[in-house]
């Protein structure tokens, strides 16, 4: 009943707090969009618009008409046409265009010589996403107005793109970003939580009352729980209308894993503030964690293509596992009870990290 | 429970490192007193304070207080200490009645009682115009009356005071004194630190620290009366030329000039000391006249926290 009195004062005094602290309040909301903004418009794998220079040497009715197709496809933008293949090279290395092509003057004769290129293809190759879609501009049949059609050849191998079959960036980044978002605000909150108290000297006041160090530890990452869940809703409801990324699975499952994975950041947040002594220290400690969770938990970049180190490394870290849930539920629709390895080291996890947060922080100063 | 002192310590030492902060101090504290600690910054003085209630872990020696032994488990404690920080600890973002609800919560005051008793408080630190602001906001004054309006909520018995006036203007010292003797009348013991003279000589009982060593402990009174040293007051014209005249007197063993007035100590020992302080501006050529007079605390400091060489003079 004590207990239960000194919690719920802990838990009161938090949100009342956290409700004056605007900026802060400003960032529970402004963090999410802000962030599904900008992954879910400007950040794009699958490039359109490349800048591209053209030289038509060959200059002949089939060589406009192949120009035509490119810029047809709209995976490039010829925004300039020059004379040589060197005009090109500058324009390359001052960086004006991605894609310099080269029609030469034989163009039409290179059509027929199967041992010859037709087109020289000039790749600004620094950016391999560049140099992938140039790459598919290979395929691209050249059309003969002539009867001289060439042979359609057939693939040998037909991809078929379960659940993403328009291969939209959005419906593969947002249950990703969700993972992103809650991680970095909620253990960013809980990280300077017990540090600003103690650089504040509230603590030598909190620690010379019966409160207990578990109380404690409680009442303060209890708030950020549903600031977890509100987020979460809110991130779920901008990829819904404006990217109209689907949740297949259910919302329920979705929910409990989304706790599971809130509970286990406010945790790893709370040991980062027992282990710090100002909030400099626990900032830096949060980016330390931060970076390796964008890079190698599977947001970025596809799990099972990272080295084994660096498996090794995602395989610790909450957020792969939260990312390997959501897209599980999300998209291929797969029940909570299929994926409950994942669920259970969430789980774990908060446990381990929340006893040695516990421990760690003792009431004494020495 | 009942016992005479609230607070008995015996050889009660901690040790940072190599720095010895507190050495083997010795402490009986009786109930229902105000109990001074005097010593300049750096004497153990809020280290001793947190020993004693559980925030730190002595190095040596022990300590029982309010029938809880140190070090122990200090859990049984907290409830029944209330403890004021040199800086000011509440919650600078919550108003002045959110930090009461608070520590009343925090301390599960009976929530039937708990509306009444905030007002109470309100009222007797004269905090009610000000219970919608913000704490942080507050004037120094203000913020120490609601330091100890939450430090006492839970009416604890013992309260624990680490310089609580070191911010405040001198008309907010009186009053908070006041409320001070009004919370020991009740029964309250209260240990308090302090650097100021005016607030040693208020308490009932004193002991003065110097360097983590207690160098004397008694009554103002008592203390005052066995310095071991004459007190010889001297009025000088040029006090400058009268100090650096008796700062070579062998028998001397302090100087303190206080405005045209001179302070000398005298250990008790030499006879006549009027007479050799007399003799020694005479001879030097320095006008002056020298009388006895009693000993005030700050003597007392000075006398306690001399040098043996000096003291030996």
């Amino acid at each position: 009943m004590k207990s239960l009195s000194r919690l719920n004062a802990i838990i009161k005094k938090e949100v009342l707090q956290l409700s004056r602290d605007r900026l802060t309040f400003g960032m529970v909301f402004g963090l999410p969009i802000m962030q599904i903004l900008l992954f879910g418009y400007a950040i794009n794998t699958d490039v359109r618009n490349l800048k591209t220079a053209v030289a038509n040497q060959a200059n002949t009715h089939l060589s406009r008409q192949f120009v035509a197709d490119l810029r047809a496809t709209q995976v490039v933008k010829i925004v300039e046409t020059v004379a040589t293949p060197d005009a090109l090279e500058g324009l390359l290395r001052r960086g004006k265009i991605s894609i310099g092509i080269v029609i030469p003057h034989d163009f039409d004769r290179r059509v027929v010589d199967n041992n010859r290129a037709a087109v020289h293809v000039l790749v600004d190759g620094s950016d391999p996403t560049i140099l992938a879609v140039a790459n598919q501009l290979r395929t691209m049949p050249i059309r003969f107005d002539t009867t001289l059609q060439s042979p359609k050849k057939q693939d040998l191998i037909e991809v078929r793109p379960y659940y993403n079959p328009e291969r939209r960036t959005p419906v593969n980044i947002v249950p990703g970003l969700m993972g992103v978002i809650l991680m970095m605000t909620m253990m960013l909150f809980t990280a300077v939580a017990i540090v600003r108290e103690r650089e504040r000297g509230n603590l030598e006041l909190l620690i010379n009352t019966p409160v207990s160090s578990a109380e404690l530890m409680i009442g303060k990452v209890t708030p950020y729980i549903a600031i977890g869940l509100l987020q979460l809703a809110i991130i779920l409801g901008f990829g819904q209308l404006l990217f109209d990324v689907p949740v297949r699975g259910s919302i329920f499952d979705l929910y409990v894993a989304g706790s599971a994975f809130i509970a286990a950041n406010l945790a790893l947040g709370l040991l980062i503030s027992t282990a710090t002594q100002t909030q400099f220290q626990a900032m830096q400690m949060t980016i330390f964690i931060l970076m390796p969770s964008i890079l190698l938990s599977g947001f970025m970049f596809p799990f099972d293509g990272m080295p084994v180190i660096a498996q090794y490394i995602g395989e610790i870290l909450p957020t792969t596992h939260f990312i390997r849930l959501t897209r599980g539920i999300m998209l291929r629709e797969a029940p909570i009870s299929e994926l409950t390895s994942d669920l259970f080291f969430l789980i774990g996890f908060t446990l381990v990290a929340m006893t040695i947060a516990a421990t760690r922080f003792s009431k004494r100063l020495d | 429970m009942g016992a005479e002192f609230a607070i008995e310590a015996r050889g009660l030492s901690k040790h940072f490192g190599d720095l010895r902060a507190v050495s083997d101090l010795n402490l009986d504290v009786p109930r229902g007193q105000i109990y001074g600690f005097l010593g300049p910054n750096g004497s153990g003085k809020s280290t001793t304070i947190r020993m004693l209630c559980g925030l730190l872990t002595p190095t040596m020696g022990s300590a029982n207080v309010l029938g809880t032994e140190i070090p122990g488990d200090s859990r049984t404690l907290k409830p029944k200490i209330g403890y004021m920080t040199q800086k000011f600890s509440l919650f600078g973002d919550l108003t002045v009645r959110e930090n009461l609800q608070f520590i009343a919560e925090i301390y599960s005051y009976p929530r039937a009682e708990r509306a009444s008793r905030i007002e109470e408080l309100l009222g007797k630190y004269d905090l009610h115009d000000q219970q919608t602001q913000f704490a942080g906001t507050m004037s120094g004054g203000q913020k120490q009356r609601l330091g100890l309006a939450c430090a006492v909520l839970h009416h604890p018995e013992l309260l624990l005071l680490d310089e609580p006036t070191s911010a405040v203007d001198p008309q907010s010292r009186r009053d908070f004194w006041a409320n001070l003797f009004r919370l020991a009348e009740s029964g309250t013991t209260i240990l308090v630190s302090t650097h100021y003279m005016d607030e040693a000589e208020r308490c009932h009982r004193l002991a003065i620290l110097d360097h983590g060593v207690k160098v004397a402990d008694g009554t103002p009174q008592d203390l005052q009366a066995r310095t071991g040293m004459h007190i010889v007051e001297v009025i000088a014209e040029n006090p400058y030329a009268a100090q650096s005249t008796l700062d070579g007197v062998a028998a001397i063993a302090s100087v303190t000039q206080l405005g045209v007035r001179l302070r000398v100590l005298i250990p008790e020992r030499h006879e006549n000391p009027v007479q050799l302080v007399e003799k020694s501006l005479a001879e030097h050529g320095v006008a002056g006249s020298a009388s006895l007079t009693a000993a005030s605390l700050e003597d007392v400091f000075v006398a306690v926290t001399m040098s043996p060489e000096e003291r030996d003079r």
